[in-house]
Order: C-alpha cells, then sequence, then structure tokens
C-alpha cells in the first residue's frame, strides 16, 4: 500500500521583485515551486527527498502536510486527500522542520505536555506520553530546563519528539540535520534509524546524498519542482559512477600515474591543472591500496590521494549537467504574499 | 467544545510562559508604574481637574488603566509574529486542533495576563492616592470593561502579529498606531485645551470613551472630554460597548482568516 502520494503536484509563489519601483504588472514575478511533482512512498518505507536549496523540499513537505495548498495536482497520505479532507490528514501525521518549533521560553516537559494535550490526551495520559519520549530521546535530564538552553542536537530531539506524541502513521522531517555538527547528525541519524525500525513510514528531506543514503530504501532526485531520478541509493550512485580515485602529484609524473591508474580503472581522466588524475573504481578501498603500493613500487610520491564518495553536487552534474547550485526560489518564498 | 479546549491549552502555555519568565510580568507593568509617577507627581499638580475636591490621582488613574490595556495589542502581536517566525505555528497548523484555537487561546492568553498586569497597578494607584469613590460592584464592573476592551484590541494585535511575521517590525507597527491614540484622548489631560478638530477625535475616540466609562465606574464625573458636546462623551458606557462590538465583529473573522492561510515560509 502507498503511505503518501503525491500526482502531479504545481504551486506557483507570486513574487514581489526587488529593486523595481514601477507598480506595472512586470513587477511581480512568478516563481514556480513545484512543477508538476509527483512522488509515492510505500507504506513502512523512508523516501529521501534530495535536492538543494530551492528545489521544491519544503514546499512539497508543505502541501502533504496540510500547510499550503497546492495550485493544481492531488495528493493523499495514508489514503486520505490532503486537499479535501485536512483535518484527517493531520490525525495520522508528524512534522518536524528545519527548525525546532517548540515554545522556547517554556522546559521540554511543558512543551509536550502541551502538545499532547492538544493531541486531547487527558492530563495524566499526557505526562506519561512526555515522560515517555524525554526518556526515548535522552533528554530526561533537561526535561525542567527552559529549550533555550538546549544545544542545536537536543533542539532538533525535542522537536521530533513533539511530532510523535501520537505515534503517526507518516512522519515528515524537514531537512532534520541541517545545521549540525557532525556530533549531532550521528545523533540525530541515530534516532532516525530506530524509528524506521519500529515500522514508520517516513518522508525525509535533505541536501546530503550521504544521509539519504543512510536513511532512506528509496531517493527521489528533485530540481525546479520536479522529480529528475528516482531509485535506491546503489543505483544513483552507479547513474553518477560511484566511488572516485583522486591522485594528485608533481606535473612530471602524471603520465606514469594515469598508466598506473589505467591498470585499475577502465577510464581515467587527466587534469592537467590541478595535477590530478582521477578514475571511477567500484572495489572502494581495495583499489585504493592497489594504486598506493602501485605508486610505491614506482617510486611517486602523491601530493593527494583518495577516494572520493559522490556528493549531491555530483548527482546533479550526472543527472542534469549543472550543479546544485543553491537558486533563489526558496529564499525568494520566504517574501510570498 | 472542542474548540474551547484547544484554546484553553494555549492560553495556559502563555500562563506558563509568565511562571517560566516572570520577568515579562515586571516588564509589562513597570512603564505603566512610571507614568503613574511621572503624571502624578511631575505633571499633574499643574493640570487642573475642574471638579471641587477631586484630586487629578481619580481621574488619572482610569487613564492609565486604559492605556496599558490598549498596548495589550502590542504584546499579542509580538508573541504571535515571533510563534510565526519560530515555526511554532506551523506546528500548530499541522495538528488536528481547531482552526480558531491558537489565535483564541492567544487573545485569552493576554486577558489573563491583564487581570494581573491590573491588579498590580491598582495597587500602585491606591499607594499614590486613587480611591474609587463607587460600590464594590461597581469596582468590578469598571475592571470587567478595561478586560473586555483590552481581548477586544487583542484581535488587532493578532490580525498584525500574523500579517507583519516579524516581532521588531509588530513591535514598532503597533507603537506608532496606539501610542498617539492614546494620548490624543482624554486620558491624561482635558480635551478642552487641544484644537477644536483634535477635541472632535478625541472625544470620538474609543480611548476617551472607555476612559471615561471607567471614570463612571469608579464614581467620577468625566468632565475631561465633554466641550463638543458629543454623542460618545455623553454615553460612554454605551459607546464603548459598540466600538469593542465592532473591533471584534470585524477583527476576529479577519484573524481567524489569516490564521488559517498564514505560512511561517
Amino acid at each position: 500500500m502507498k503511505s503518501v502520494i503525491a500526482k502531479e503536484l504545481v504551486k506557483n509563489y507570486r513574487v514581489k521583485s526587488v529593486g523595481k519601483k514601477s507598480k506595472d504588472a512586470d513587477s511581480k514575478k512568478i516563481v514556480r515551486a513545484l512543477d508538476s511533482l509527483s512522488l509515492e512512498v510505500e507504506e513502512g518505507t523512508v523516501l529521501g527527498v534530495l535536492g538543494p536549496n530551492g528545489a521544491g523540499k519544503t514546499t512539497t513537505v508543505r502541501v502533504l502536510t496540510t500547510l499550503l495548498k497546492p495550485d493544481s495536482g492531488s495528493a493523499f497520505v495514508g489514503g486520505i486527500d490532503v486537499i479535501k479532507n485536512p483535518h484527517e490528514v493531520r490525525k495520522i501525521i508528524g512534522l518536524s522542520g528545519q527548525y525546532a518549533a517548540v515554545d522556547e521560553t517554556l522546559t521540554g516537559w511543558d512543551n509536550l505536555v502541551m502538545f499532547a494535550r492538544l493531541h486531547r490526551m487527558k492530563p495524566a495520559a499526557a505526562t506519561k506520553r512526555a515522560e515517555e519520549l524525554l526518556e526515548q530521546f535522552s533528554l530526561t535530564d533537561a526535561a525542567r530546563r527552559p529549550i533555550k538552553t538546549y544545544s542545536g542536537g537536543m533542539r532538533r530531539r525535542i522537536d521530533l519528539a513533539a511530532s510523535l506524541i501520537v505515534r503517526p502513521k507518516v512522519l515528515f522531517l524537514d531537512e532534520p540535520t541541517t545545521g549540525l555538527d557532525p556530533r549531532g547528525r550521528q545523533e540525530m541519524w541515530g534516532v532516525i534509524n530506530s524509528l524506521v525500525d519500529s515500522g514508520v513510514t517516513l518522508l525525509l528531506t535533505t541536501q546530503y546524498l550521504e544521509e539519504a543514503d543512510q536513511l532512506a530504501d528509496e531517493i527521489a532526485v528533485i530540481d525546479h519542482g520536479r522529480v529528475i531520478a528516482r531509485g535506491s541509493a546503489d543505483e544513483l550512485k552507479r547513474q553518477v559512477g560511484g566511488e572516485r580515485l583522486e591522485i594528485v602529484v608533481e606535473a612530471e609524473h602524471l603520465d606514469a600515474v594515469r598508466e598506473i591508474v589505467a591498470r585499475i580503472s577502465h577510464s581515467v581522466i587527466i587534469d592537467r591543472d590541478l595535477r590530478q588524475v582521477s578514475a571511477p573504481v567500484s572495489t572502494g578501498t581495495k583499489a585504493l591500496i592497489e594504486a598506493v603500493k602501485a605508486l610505491d613500487d614506482a617510486q611517486i610520491h602523491p601530493l593527494d590521494l583518495g577516494l572520493k564518495r559522490p556528493s549531491l553536487d555530483d548527482v546533479f552534474l550526472a543527472l542534469t549537467g549543472h550543479s546544485a547550485e543553491e537558486n533563489e526560489t526558496e529564499t525568494l518564498m520566504k517574501e510570498e504574499r | 467544545m472542542s474548540a474551547l479546549h484547544d484554546a484553553l491549552i494555549i492560553m495556559k502555555r502563555q500562563l506558563l510562559q509568565l511562571v517560566r519568565i516572570p520577568e515579562v510580568l515586571i516588564f509589562s507593568t513597570i512603564q505603566p508604574v512610571m507614568f503613574v509617577l511621572l503624571f502624578r507627581f511631575v505633571f499633574g499638580g499643574s493640570i487642573s481637574t475642574g471638579l471641587e475636591g477631586v484630586d487629578y490621582v481619580q481621574l488619572l488613574m482610569p487613564g492609565i488603566f486604559v492605556q496599558t490595556v490598549a498596548f495589550t495589542l502590542a504584546g499579542t502581536a509580538v508573541g504571535l509574529a515571533e510563534d510565526m517566525e519560530k515555526g511554532l505555528i506551523d506546528r500548530f497548523r499541522s495538528l488536528p486542533i481547531s482552526r480558531s484555537a491558537v489565535v483564541v487561546g492567544r487573545a485569552l492568553g493576554d486577558s489573563a495576563l491583564n487581570v494581573v498586569v491590573l491588579f498590580v497597578m491598582g495597587i500602585a494607584g491606591y499607594l499614590v492616592g486613587w480611591r474609587p469613590s463607587s460600590s464594590p460592584l461597581s469596582i468590578l464592573a469598571g475592571f470587567l470593561f478595561l478586560l473586555l476592551f483590552g481581548f477586544s484590541m487583542s484581535w488587532i494585535g493578532v490580525l498584525v502579529g500574523l500579517s507583519v511575521r516579524q516581532a521588531r517590525v509588530a513591535n514598532t507597527v503597533v507603537f506608532l498606531a496606539v501610542f498617539p491614540l492614546t494620548f490624543l484622548s482624554n486620558a491624561f489631560a482635558p480635551t478642552t485645551g487641544m484644537p477644536k478638530a483634535l477635541q472632535y477625535f478625541a472625544e470620538w475616540n474609543p480611548v476617551s470613551t472607555v476612559v471615561a466609562g471607567c471614570r463612571e465606574f469608579f464614581g467620577v464625573i468625566n468632565l475631561f472630554g465633554v466641550t463638543a458636546q458629543s454623542f460618545p462623551s455623553r454615553e460612554p458606557i454605551f459607546m464603548s460597548l459598540v466600538y469593542m462590538a465592532l473591533l471584534m465583529a470585524v477583527f476576529i473573522p479577519l484573524s481567524v482568516r489569516k490564521y488559517k492561510r498564514s505560512s511561517s515560509r
């Protein structure tokens, strides 16, 4: 069964262009945030929506969580029509965004109890649920402190906890680790993975291929408001070419290194400006060790050497021919209406 | 019923904020208390009440009370704009709660805050010589009248807060609008000294009618704004209630509609 279905969603924003003083119709620019976007999430699985800033990730989540009405298209969550029956959808979803959407002056405990009460729980049940969640997210010690005093990682956890009060059927996480330090990110991944193990259907957006790879069963790559590729992380990486071996050496060794690398990989690229030899490899660190041995035998000492995993940028380059640079849409969206 | 349940939980959130950061209460009472001291002891000596045996402070305190509750809408606007900035409104909108709960709860919460603030102001007034001369019941009615005015003004704040989406902007907008309104009134000085055109404005100003109404409830004849003999200055309580009803009839539906459509980002 499909837990989430989005069909040909279109959303345009009217944006006042800055710096133009004339009041004619031209001064309002239309930005297409969603351009016939379609996606599906199978029940009990995780879909990673991968794309750069402004690709339409947040808009997609906002439409699916009933916060925003699309201009056209349809969407169903848990079999319920998001546009016709938003109130019923709200009962079965959880949403956690890029920012900690909790009351920062109140304590973690206060917040969770409030949200539980808003979910119509009786006071005793609300208290019990709040304590369970605080325990689950290792926030028991900080429970009685105002959220203001929390670290970035703790804020994300309390925000996530607030979205799990009623054990949602479908959980939406909008860039759950953006802005976190590596440790915070690791913690968040651990928390999300344990949620996934418990069987929740999850749609998460991210700018990091690595994150989608870690957490998602399937990835939908979006750009300019439409899905441009979908598949498992491995399938996408195969399209991109997987890992690359990169060796930087003194200019005079470039040709010798090319011959060494050619024994490991079928297509070798030399960049003489960067003094770099690079090649796609399929055997991972084994290829790296082979290269090190061969270079050592030839008594060439590389200036730099390593395996590079494909980044979002590589995926974009491979799929669209342009890099995943930030485009204007998302920043302009803030001025909408 | 469930709408009220949700609104009360949102209101409780604001009272909890008060418990968690009591400084807020100090900040919301310190300015009005300073006004009391300023007008009572600095300007008050040069303002004639025109009434035999009535101190200026008897006329001043209702003015200060009204100014204080009128500024409720600043708190409402700033609070909602902050919730908007933080994404909290998004979270509320993604919950299966009544569509009016968040804004109704906010307006009720600010009224609850007003109860506390008015209590503190009442004590401050008593200390500087304010002695309402009417019956206890009439005094109570006066305070309920003030709370109702604060509640109806809150709804302007709801709309402003949801519209400007930035706490700092909300604060400026509200201040620029409310401050002149409270001074172009009979709250602090008789309107008789104003140019004729301003007198008419001041007499029709809702702040004046509420101040005049309050003075009646507290047992003082209001002579501060009757030169033009306009209808509001003759029937201030009735006129105030009309104003409040109008404010709510216009701003409650607008605010709820705005909330339904609002989105933080």
